[in-house]
């Protein structure tokens, strides 16, 4: 008995290290120039489209929300120091800092993720990706490496958009609503967010989750079973493969660039 | 460089997979200019020796010879530049689902060549007008029955005029008419466009009518070879059963198991 769980948990490492092997050779393939340049820009803009704009309206109403509790929770502890005028440096420190990049990533990962997932994994199913092998056009090129670039450039942008977003949520809530001065709440906001320590160090975090987040999608839709069960759990694996990896490396991340 | 008479030459090969052999030393030629049909039941890995043909499985011995180069042996840049040659119809059509048939023609002229668009649009209009779509052109591939979707996957894999075309199980899950149109097309672009044709399939009557030459495969080997006609007459149980369809015979109607009796009184699992 016993021996068969080592032996199970030997094979079940081994399959891990494989596919962590494999997921290396996908991104080195995708990103090795092939001196396509031209071909590759405008496969690159059509999937800023698919991966970038059209993840904006969750991101922006979550954006909006969060801000606007934020504050609220935060007016109910300030006020009772007398502290409430800090409110507009509470938000956007909590934005910026953690907030933002983090929770931007977990919705990225839910939208953007499992739909890359899906998308790769049944153009394996149909033999897509075959025919573009037989077609002598690598499908690393034509289908990983635009989406790649699309996500490690959209996700930092939409984490600043959602922070963006947010402390005017954060503004609407305390200053329109529980009657904050907006004076304050601006110039303290000001005198206190640092370019390198808050904005820089932020996004740093979206860069990693966003590399992250795409190249798991990536893989798990590349390497899924071609059927519809392989699909539906790559799909799956993708979001909480992300959103675990998120949590951990801002723990990892923060401690480094804070503690 | 003598050019041999074979476009494509297997020999001594041996490929397994998840430790189920597939193909045991198996050997066979594709002649150039002709349709080699490659015939036997489903199951037994008659798409994966497509696979192979176009290297995107490796076998672990032996040779695939494609055009004097072997392409087992070729780097990952010299088989895209072997691949060329090639046109490969894949059973589901493999098109596109979010280009117009156009564009899903056009998709290979655009990437390997520099033509201008005025060009290509003629191009994918001859190429559509051989299989009889030229009016679905600005049709997506949702919109098209699976024979037409097998057809426009056809002019497809003719776009850049390869030397080779392979088609695996270009008859499966057709209607008679379908069938009767496919069963055409491959006969007429073969001869008319002077490429070679491999089809892999198991619709005995279809295949027998349009191949130069046959091979039977089953268990991992060549288990025939030869025209239509001389397959016709061969007595060997194995191929008769095959060629008539008949449910029992050297390939048996059980699936391997055990014994009926012992299993019906055994409760335990």
């Amino acid at each position: 008995m016993l021996s068969n769980s080592i032996v199970a948990l030997g094979q079940q490492g081994l399959a891990y290290m494989a596919g962590a092997g494999r997921a290396g050779l996908l991104l080195l393939g995708a990103l090795k120039p092939a001196g396509r340049g031209t071909k590759l820009l405008p496969l690159i803009i059509k999937q800023l489209y698919v991966v970038g704009v059209q993840s904006l309206v969750i991101i922006v109403v979550s954006g909006l929300f969060i801000g606007m509790v934020l504050s609220l929770q935060g007016y109910t502890i300030l006020v009772g120091y007398g502290a409430e005028q800090s409110l507009g440096q509470m938000v956007a420190l909590s934005l910026l800092r953690e907030l933002g990049p983090v929770v931007s990533a977990l919705l990225f990962a839910g939208r953007a993720g499992s739909a890359l997932t899906a998308e790769i994994g049944l153009m394996k199913a149909t033999e897509q990706l075959s025919s573009l092998e037989m077609m002598a056009i690598d499908p690393l090129h034509q289908i990983i490496a635009p989406r790649f670039w699309a996500g490690i450039i959209s996700l930092p942008l939409l984490a600043a958009i959602f922070s963006a977003v947010g402390i005017l949520g954060g503004h609407l809530v305390g200053v329109d609503w529980l009657g904050v001065d907006t004076g304050a709440f601006w110039a303290i906001m000001q005198s206190s967010v640092e370019w390198s320590e808050d904005i820089v160090n932020g996004a740093i975090k979206s860069l990693v989750f966003a590399v992250v987040i795409t190249w798991i999608a990536l893989h798990k839709g590349y390497d899924a079973q071609p059927t519809s069960e392989g699909i539906s759990k790559a799909t799956t694996a993708t979001v909480v493969q992300s959103s675990l990896a998120i949590l951990g490396l801002d723990f990892v991340m923060t401690a480094l660039m804070f503690g | 460089m003598s050019q041999s008479n074979n476009i494509i030459e297997i020999s001594n090969m041996s490929f397994s997979r998840n430790d189920r052999v597939i193909y045991d030393d198996i050997s066979l030629q594709v002649p150039r200019g002709k349709i080699t049909a490659i015939m036997g039941p489903s199951g037994i890995g008659k798409t994966t020796l497509l696979r192979l043909m176009g290297g995107q499985l490796k076998p672990e011995t032996g040779a695939v010879v494609f055009d004097n180069q072997d392409i087992t042996k070729l780097s990952r840049k010299e088989l895209y530049i072997a691949r060329r040659k090639m046109g490969m119809l894949f059973q589901s059509g493999a098109l596109f689902t979010e280009m117009t048939v156009f564009d899903n023609i056009a998709f290979p002229i655009r990437e390997h060549t520099e033509l201008p668009e005025s060009i290509i649009r003629k191009i994918v209009l001859m190429k559509l007008e051989a299989v009889g779509l030229r009016g679905a052109a600005q049709l997506f591939p949702t919109e098209l029955s699976g024979g037409m979707a097998r057809r426009a996957a056809l002019a497809r894999s003719i776009a850049l005029d390869p030397e080779l075309i392979m088609f695996d199980e270009p008859f499966a899950g057709q209607d008679p008419i379908s069938m009767g149109v496919i069963v055409r097309l491959i006969r007429d672009l073969n001869d008319a466009l002077d490429i070679t044709s491999v089809v892999v399939s198991h619709d005995v009557e279809e295949v027998l009518s349009i191949a130069d030459y046959v091979y039977i495969i089953a268990n991992k080997k060549v288990i025939a070879q030869g025209t239509p006609a001389q397959l016709r007459q061969e007595k060997s149980q194995q191929v008769v059963q095959f060629m008539e369809g008949n449910p029992d015979g050297p390939v048996p109607f059980h699936f391997p198991a055990q014994d009926y009796q012992e299993e019906l009184l055994n409760n335990v699992k």
